[in-house]
């Protein structure tokens, strides 16, 4: 009798052990599962990310569509090549479409905003987008203004 | 100046000979790894060791939680940005104050009473009885305490988590009103299983190796006088939190500690 409590508490704490790591993973995590299917990879250059990283926003109007899904340079042009994956969901974005980074709030975190283009044709799994605007880094807004402030 | 110089070394060989005893018995004990017949053992020490130490975890969990909650609030309410309060305490928790205060509390709460058990039976000649009778005590009685341990310990680091983030929610979201999607929205955009999780799990096993390894040799190698035990008891409390404490440095410096 005294061994079968203490069998029976000892395989409730791990079952508590159990919920409680399904409830960080889930909860807490906010792993998703099964996304890999129902998204669509697009890529993108620009200038300037200051600082983007992985798993950041991708948002058109202010709605989340996708997530970042690596950050990568290419030496050659200087320029950061940014890979996203798009909810399939959203329907399909035109060839035109615009990409720009912005801030989210003064000290907040980068991310991607999308603005719709008009072109018939469509953005398939794998494209580039080229309309594309590097961030608004203040140093430099700051530098070309000493700058111009000198000359005159 | 040679008599210091002798004692100096005297001290050093009896410190490296305790570390080799201590890392003898570890071994012979884990080489006994239990079978099937010695679950029963197993048991009652996660019993011991883990499911009573869950109320004062739950209890702790929920005050730190809830106080982390408070100061985050406070302090980010300044640039309103109370809503990173979610991530802030999920992040502190995962990472930190879940496997370290964890770990603390285990070494307060179980570490001593398995040093005290093992040292009175050591002082009441039960362990030499038990080799009397050709049962071998690494396997009987050292064993299962230093598993017990080592499971017993990750799985109260993620009730911690649990509790703890649970009690943050309830003082940031239905006490101070942060709003309840962007509180858990920002937890789920911060935290990565692997990064935060896996690695503050990660960090309770080294944790739990540690705890249970100086708890079991203390009192296995403790004088076995009334005092003896008591300071046995005293030593476990007192190492294991300060190599808690030491090892969550190196941990959290090697895990991530890569800044660039």
């Amino acid at each position: 009798m005294r061994m079968r409590t203490i069998e029976i508490s000892v395989g409730a704490f791990m079952l508590a052990g159990l919920l409680a790591l399904v409830f960080l993973a889930v909860r807490v995590s906010g792993i998703n599962v099964g996304t890999p299917a129902d998204t669509y990879t697009l890529t993108a250059r620009f200038d300037d990310v200051a600082g983007l990283t992985v798993r950041a926003k991708v948002s058109m109007a202010g709605v989340v569509v996708g997530r970042v899904t690596a950050v990568n340079v290419d030496a050659e042009y200087g320029q950061a090549i940014v890979t996203m994956a798009i909810d399939q969901g959203i329907g399909r974005l035109s060839v035109d479409t615009g990409a720009k980074i912005l801030t989210e709030g003064i000290l907040g975190g980068r991310y991607i905003g999308l603005s719709p283009g008009g072109a018939e044709e469509h953005l398939v799994d794998g494209d580039e987008i080229t309309d594309t605007q590097g961030a608004f880094v203040l140093e430099n807004l700051i530098g070309e203004l000493v700058t111009r402030m000198g000359d005159s | 100046m040679l008599r210091w110089l002798r004692r100096l070394g005297q001290e050093a060989l009896a410190r490296i000979a305790t570390f080799g005893r201590a890392g003898e018995v570890c071994f012979r004990a884990l080489w006994g790894v239990p079978g099937w017949r010695d679950l029963p053992l197993l048991w009652k020490q996660i019993y011991q060791v883990g499911v009573l130490s869950v109320v004062i975890i739950v209890l702790s969990a929920f005050s730190i939680g809830a106080v982390l909650a408070l100061q985050g609030y406070t302090q980010l309410a300044r640039f309103s940005a109370e809503e990173s309060v979610g991530l802030g305490l999920a992040l502190v928790l995962l990472r930190e104050l879940g496997p370290v205060v964890t770990a603390l509390l285990f070494a307060g709460r179980a570490g001593s009473a398995v040093t005290a058990e093992i040292g009175l039976m050591k002082a009441t000649d039960q362990l030499s009885s038990m080799e009397m009778m050709g049962v071998d005590p690494l396997r009987r009685i050292i064993a299962p305490r230093l598993w017990a341990g080592f499971i017993a310990l990750p799985i109260l680091t993620l009730l911690f988590n649990m509790v703890g983030i649970w009690g943050g929610a309830l003082v940031g979201v239905d006490w101070l009103g942060i709003d309840a999607g962007a509180f858990w929205a920002g937890m789920q955009d911060g935290v990565d299983i692997g990064e935060d999780l896996g690695k503050g799990t990660a960090k309770s096993l080294v944790f739990a190796v540690i705890i249970s390894w100086i708890a079991v040799f203390e009192g296995y190698d403790a004088v076995p006088t009334a005092e003896g035990i008591s300071v046995a008891t005293t030593n476990t409390v007192v190492y294991s939190s300060v190599a808690v404490l030491a090892i969550d440095f190196i941990l959290t410096l090697v895990m991530y500690g890569d800044f660039n």
